[in-house]
């Protein structure tokens, strides 16, 4: 392929098309959007009505009261991602979207767990909690609560353990991600 | 000042000339402002028809439309005009009243949630919470709307913020950080795809609206006639290249030229200049243009590979992409020649399938003639607003359009009763064009009101009613994919159009012979004020040729 200004032709055969391709991976959206009424509809309205799933979604505010941060995750087996990321810069309130790189972001989320542990079974499940560093928040007779933060797979992984004991609920903010770096996100 | 006598500084600062819209108890404030702001205000006779008649204005002008609304009902009414403005990208603002803020949420007399209900149908909208809010919401609402890709903006304003006293002065500086529309082209972008032009042999501009939009068309003639270009319009593009020119292959898609469907799908390269690739043109998606690599240039990133991927993507300005393209392509002297063989492949499908239709052997009036004799009458020279269905279909097919903001239709959204409050509104724009409303028994009386509004206003549009006593495309539809089974698409003997158009203060006549239609036509036309011209048809027949729904548009039928 020639260079830009000169004469030389180029291959119709040889041009790609780009755009429009699912990655096959999951994507965090991180999204920062004018703190003002009525943003989080407009976000949640476009992915519903475009037909875009939501695995997970949070909204938080930023250090600058102005700017409010919305994480979201979604399935690029599913969509084209690029096809989502336009159609959310086209939303006036929404300043900037970053598609995290895995490899260079933290992600983390927060999870509660209500677990089934009477009696003896109780010790089992604090040595889980332990492996993983989860946090006994709330013990009843029959029952405790353990806090887990990390990534989604991690969270999910502990509940593979703890769900034998008997899992009476479970409740997930969904990730949060910033990437790394002295950069912002 | 008063809050709404702020708000007829903003719109006189923004150039406003003509609002279209109805009083009620929550935009009160609003027209009482209105009353002797120096800005003309069209009373419309339904919510609706104003809202269309600011989509004509706009369309016509390429000015920003302005529609008024009070809340609840007044606003819910507007929403079929705001989702037809969003999908056809016509710059407008909405002005709705909203209950008072301290009945918001209570379920308020006429209280609706009109920020909820229109926002899957706005390019953005504004929701105001305190008066001084009011010029830069404004302001903001109209440079949104007429910039990027246009649309429609909504701004809902309480009764009690309206009325409040707050201090004017004029908004220079828009605070839109997340709204930045990328007008330039990339230059290596450009570049490249002059080189695959210079390359293609069987090339194709497909052309739509966003050329209109841009006001591009000069630039699309200065491209094509770079070289030999074989140029297409969706309908939204009609008007952006001459149909006169010898490079002119018709519209393209359900019902386009065979010459322009088939072009398209023997193209090994597609150039698409504001044009989004609706389902109406590419047929089945899969089996669309199968050989051709494609440019896409779009004001909108989204709109680039949504529906088919591009190779040469370019955002930007169609008038400024274009007229770079143009100069680029200039600069590496390809050979014209090599387009030979292909100007003689369209020109034998122009000539073994040129647009055609029986005509019949007595007076009866084909609809197909009765477009013909239109477009003989006027010369041509009107803006042309068209309803929806087969009537705006023979018009796309049979009237040649030679200028863009000559035909104003409603494509995306496809709705009834768009036509006469848009020529309404068209003539307001362009007062001095002649404007003529084509339509059909269906749509007209979708909003038929809007004819007190002609007669009262002294707004002169000439409507002419292609009758054939049917919901003609959905009867087509019956009768070639549902077994000739008619269900509910007679429209009867009622109404007498022409005692209509006369209890509406119009002139009413009645046309249905052939031999002496285009005399009766001029003889309408010369016509002081709104005419009515109820023009008998034949009852059923269909419009060819035709892809039908979902199959691939080499496939056509008729």
């Amino acid at each position: 392929m020639g260079e830009p200004g000169t004469k030389e032709l180029l291959s119709l055969e040889e041009l790609e098309a780009a755009g429009g391709m699912r990655t096959g991976r999951k994507h965090v959206l991180s999204i920062l959007v004018e703190n003002k009424p009525g943003v989080l509809t407009r976000i949640a309205g476009l992915f519903a009505r475009r037909g875009f799933n939501i695995d997970t979604l949070t909204v938080g505010p930023t250090d600058d009261e102005r700017l409010s941060r919305v994480t979201l995750t979604l399935d690029g087996a599913l969509h084209p991602i690029d096809q989502v990321t336009k159609q959310l810069h086209k939303l006036v309130n929404v300043l900037k979207i970053r598609d995290l790189e895995p490899a260079d972001t933290v992600a983390r989320e927060l999870a509660l767990f209500k677990v089934a542990a009477d009696g003896g079974q109780r010790a089992e499940v604090m040595q889980i909690c332990e492996i993983f560093r989860a946090k006994v928040v709330d013990v009843t007779k029959r029952s405790v609560i353990v806090e887990v933060t990390g990534t989604t797979d991690k969270v999910e992984a502990f509940e593979r353990m703890v769900r034998p004991f008997g899992l009476i609920e479970m409740m997930r903010t969904g990730e949060i991600a910033i990437s790394r770096g002295r950069g912002e996100t | 000042m008063r809050a709404v006598d702020a708000m007829m500084e903003c719109l006189k600062a923004e150039g406003v000339d003509a609002v279209f819209g109805i009083p009620g108890g929550a935009n009160l404030p609003t027209y009482d402002a209105l009353y002797d702001a120096g800005i003309r205000s069209i009373l419309c006779r339904h919510e609706q028809g104003a809202g269309h008649a600011a989509e004509g204005y706009a369309k016509a002008s390429g000015r920003v439309g302005v529609a008024l609304a009070t809340s609840g009902p007044g606003a819910t009414n507007l929403v079929t005009p705001i989702a037809d403005a969003m999908l056809d990208s016509v710059p407008t603002v909405f002005i709705t009243g909203q209950v008072r803020t301290d009945l918001i949420g209570t379920d308020g007399f006429q209280e609706a949630d009109v920020m909820g209900i229109t926002m899957p149908i706005v390019k953005h909208s504004f929701m105001i919470r305190h008066p001084l809010e009011i010029p830069r919401a404004l302001h903001e609402a109209f440079h949104i709307a007429r910039s990027g890709r246009p649309g429609p903006v909504v701004v809902d304003i309480p009764t009690d913020l309206s009325r409040a006293d707050i201090p004017y002065e004029p908004v220079s500086d828009l605070r839109l950080p997340g709204y930045q529309p990328t007008i330039e082209g990339n230059t290596k972008q450009i570049r490249q795809a002059a080189k695959a032009l210079a390359t293609a042999r069987r090339p194709v501009l497909y052309v739509g609206g966003g050329a209109i939009n841009a006001d591009a068309s000069h630039e699309v003639v200065e491209l094509a006639t770079a070289d030999r270009f074989p140029v297409t319009c969706t309908l939204m593009g009609l008007g952006a290249f001459p149909a006169p020119h010898e490079q002119w292959i018709g519209m393209l898609g359900m019902h386009g030229t065979r010459a322009a469907n088939y072009a398209m799908d023997e193209a090994d390269l597609i150039c698409a200049i504001g044009a989004r690739f609706d389902d109406r043109i590419t047929g089945k998606l899969s089996e669309f243009a199968p050989r051709a690599k494609f440019i896409h240039i779009d004001i909108d990133p989204a709109e680039i590979s949504k529906n088919v991927p591009a190779h040469i993507p370019i955002v930007g300005d169609a008038k400024n992409v274009v007229s770079r393209l143009a100069a680029e392509y200039r600069a590496l002297e390809p050979d014209p020649a090599r387009l030979e063989e292909w100007w003689q492949r369209i020109h034998g499908w122009q000539e073994r399938h040129p647009l055609a239709y029986e005509d019949s052997a007595d007076a009866e009036i084909k609809p197909q003639f009765m477009v013909q004799a239109l477009y003989e009458a006027t010369g041509g020279d009107c803006v042309l607003a068209s309803d929806i269905g087969q009537h705006q279909m023979w018009a796309a097919q049979y009237f040649h359009f030679r200028e863009p903001r000559r035909w104003i239709n409603s494509g995306g959204l496809g709705t009834m009763g768009f036509g006469l409050p848009a020529a309404l509104g068209a003539k307001v724009g362009r007062p001095d064009e002649l404007v003529v409303c084509l339509t059909g028994d269906g749509s007209f009386q979708m909003n038929i009101q809007e004819l007190a509004t002609c007669a009262e206003e002294g707004i002169d549009v000439k409507v002419f009613i292609m009758n054939n006593g049917y919901l003609g495309m959905v009867r087509q539809w019956q009768e070639l994919f549902w077994d000739r089974r008619y269900s509910h698409v007679a429209m009867g003997r009622f109404p007498d159009f022409v005692k209509v158009a006369e209890g509406f203060g119009a002139t009413g006549v009645r046309m249905q012979d052939k031999h002496t239609l285009v005399e009766d036509m001029r003889a309408a036309l010369a016509t002081q004020g709104p005419v009515v011209a109820d023009v008998v048809v034949t009852q059923e027949e269909n419009v060819y040729p035709m892809i039908a729904p979902g199959a691939p548009a080499r496939d056509m039928k008729g």
